[in-house]
């Protein structure tokens, strides 16, 4: 079980915008996550992951204290170890996909299933520059899964993909989650990019 | 300040801070043995200091111009920040490095009043390329000053054309 309760002024074009986000979510389930352009989305993933801190508030995780700014406790992102997918993929431009995958994990049978599942198994020696968008939003899910996450944190992670492909690895995708029992919180402006997955729902607007 | 300072001036000051007689110099003297003044090692450490900027200037820029989530990313993969440096960061700014490394050696070689204030110009010991360039010019000696020059002119040519050769890979024209 995930324990939110966090606190974060956000700069907004007209003066500033407080993110106030109160949430739980249960272990293995999946949420996705709307809300207008600017209303803190992403930001609220990059707090869950350490990445940004917020002014006020308390992140735990099956009891384990993440964050808590009353006691100055930071758990680091390299400790917390979220699968992350970035908005703009922040694939690394010196690695090929193959290689993606192997700085995470030295499981070449896991490697393989992933590039199975994202359809990548033909493009193992291609750098990102060299994969067209859809390609390269594939590698960033697999890079993030394969840490074999029990939290996945997803930013637009389908908004490349077309239909056909995306309703091709949802359900891959679906199927590790499952035997992880990964949380999964996916961030989207377009609820038709989530089609396929059955999910809870969550608004987020700033005050 | 090297990057702005005469190198004069910078020489002198450095000239100053490693006499034995002063501060640095006379802790490294009496602690080390270590002479600084009219020495190699001297000459090396002041090459450094005053070259310092060209090398750190490119590579800082180089570091900013990277996105931020290249780093977020291998954090969040477990990765420790001196792993995201050397595995992530360093290789996607190889070109800039190499560059800045480059460029920096070439202008230390040509380097002359740091050189001068600190190594003094001692035959086999300080008396470095542009140095001696200056010295036959001073003793007419226009056929060695000649060949000095061509030399230092053919490596820091060589090295200019490397750069410009190696960048050429990186750089892409807008038109496919």
């Amino acid at each position: 079980m995930i324990h939110i309760d966090i606190e974060k002024k956000l700069k907004a074009y007209r003066g500033e915008q407080v993110l106030k986000i109160s949430a739980q979510f249960d272990n293995g389930s999946i949420t996705k996550i709307y809300g207008p352009s600017g209303a803190g989305k992403s930001t609220f993933l990059k707090i869950i992951a350490g990445l940004v801190e917020p002014e006020q508030g308390k992140i735990s995780v099956d009891d384990v204290i993440w964050l808590d700014t009353a006691s100055k406790t930071s758990v680091s992102p390299q400790k917390r170890k979220v699968g992350f997918v970035f908005q703009n993929y922040a694939l690394f431009p010196n690695m090929a996909v193959q290689q993606h995958l192997e700085y995470v994990s030295d499981d070449a049978q896991w490697i393989n299933r992933l590039l199975t599942i994202g359809k990548l198994e033909t493009f193992t020696s291609h750098k990102p520059e060299y994969l067209s968008g859809g390609q390269q939003q594939r590698l960033a899910i697999l890079r993030a899964m394969a840490i074999r996450p029990k939290l996945m944190l997803m930013d637009e992670p389908f908004s490349a993909l077309d239909p056909k492909m995306k309703s091709e690895l949802i359900p891959g995708l679906k199927s590790i989650w499952d035997e992880l029992e990964t949380t999964v919180l996916i961030v989207s402006h377009n609820p038709q990019e989530l089609e396929g997955l059955t999910a809870k729902e969550m608004e987020i607007n700033p005050i | 300040m090297p990057l702005v300072l005469p190198p004069s001036v910078l020489g002198f000051y450095l000239l100053m801070a490693f006499s034995p007689k002063h501060g640095i110099g006379e802790l490294l003297h009496n602690a080390f043995d270590i002479q600084l003044v009219f020495s190699f090692k001297g000459l090396v450490l002041a090459s450094i200091i005053y070259s310092m900027p060209f090398m750190i200037g490119p590579i800082k820029s180089a570091l900013q111009q990277l996105p931020l989530s290249l780093s977020q990313a291998s954090y969040t993969l477990g990765k420790s920040e001196r792993e995201t440096f050397i595995k992530v960061l360093l290789p996607n700014i190889r070109a800039s490095v190499l560059t800045a490394a480059i460029l920096t050696f070439a202008h230390t070689l040509g380097e002359f009043g740091v050189v001068l204030m600190i190594g003094g110009n001692i035959p086999g010991v300080t008396r470095v390329a542009s140095i001696a360039v200056y010295n036959s010019v001073e003793t007419m000696d226009y056929h060695a000053a000649n060949i000095y020059s061509m030399i230092l002119f053919c490596i820091t040519f060589a090295m200019v054309i490397s750069v410009f050769v190696f960048n050429k890979y990186k750089a892409k024209s807008p038109l496919e």
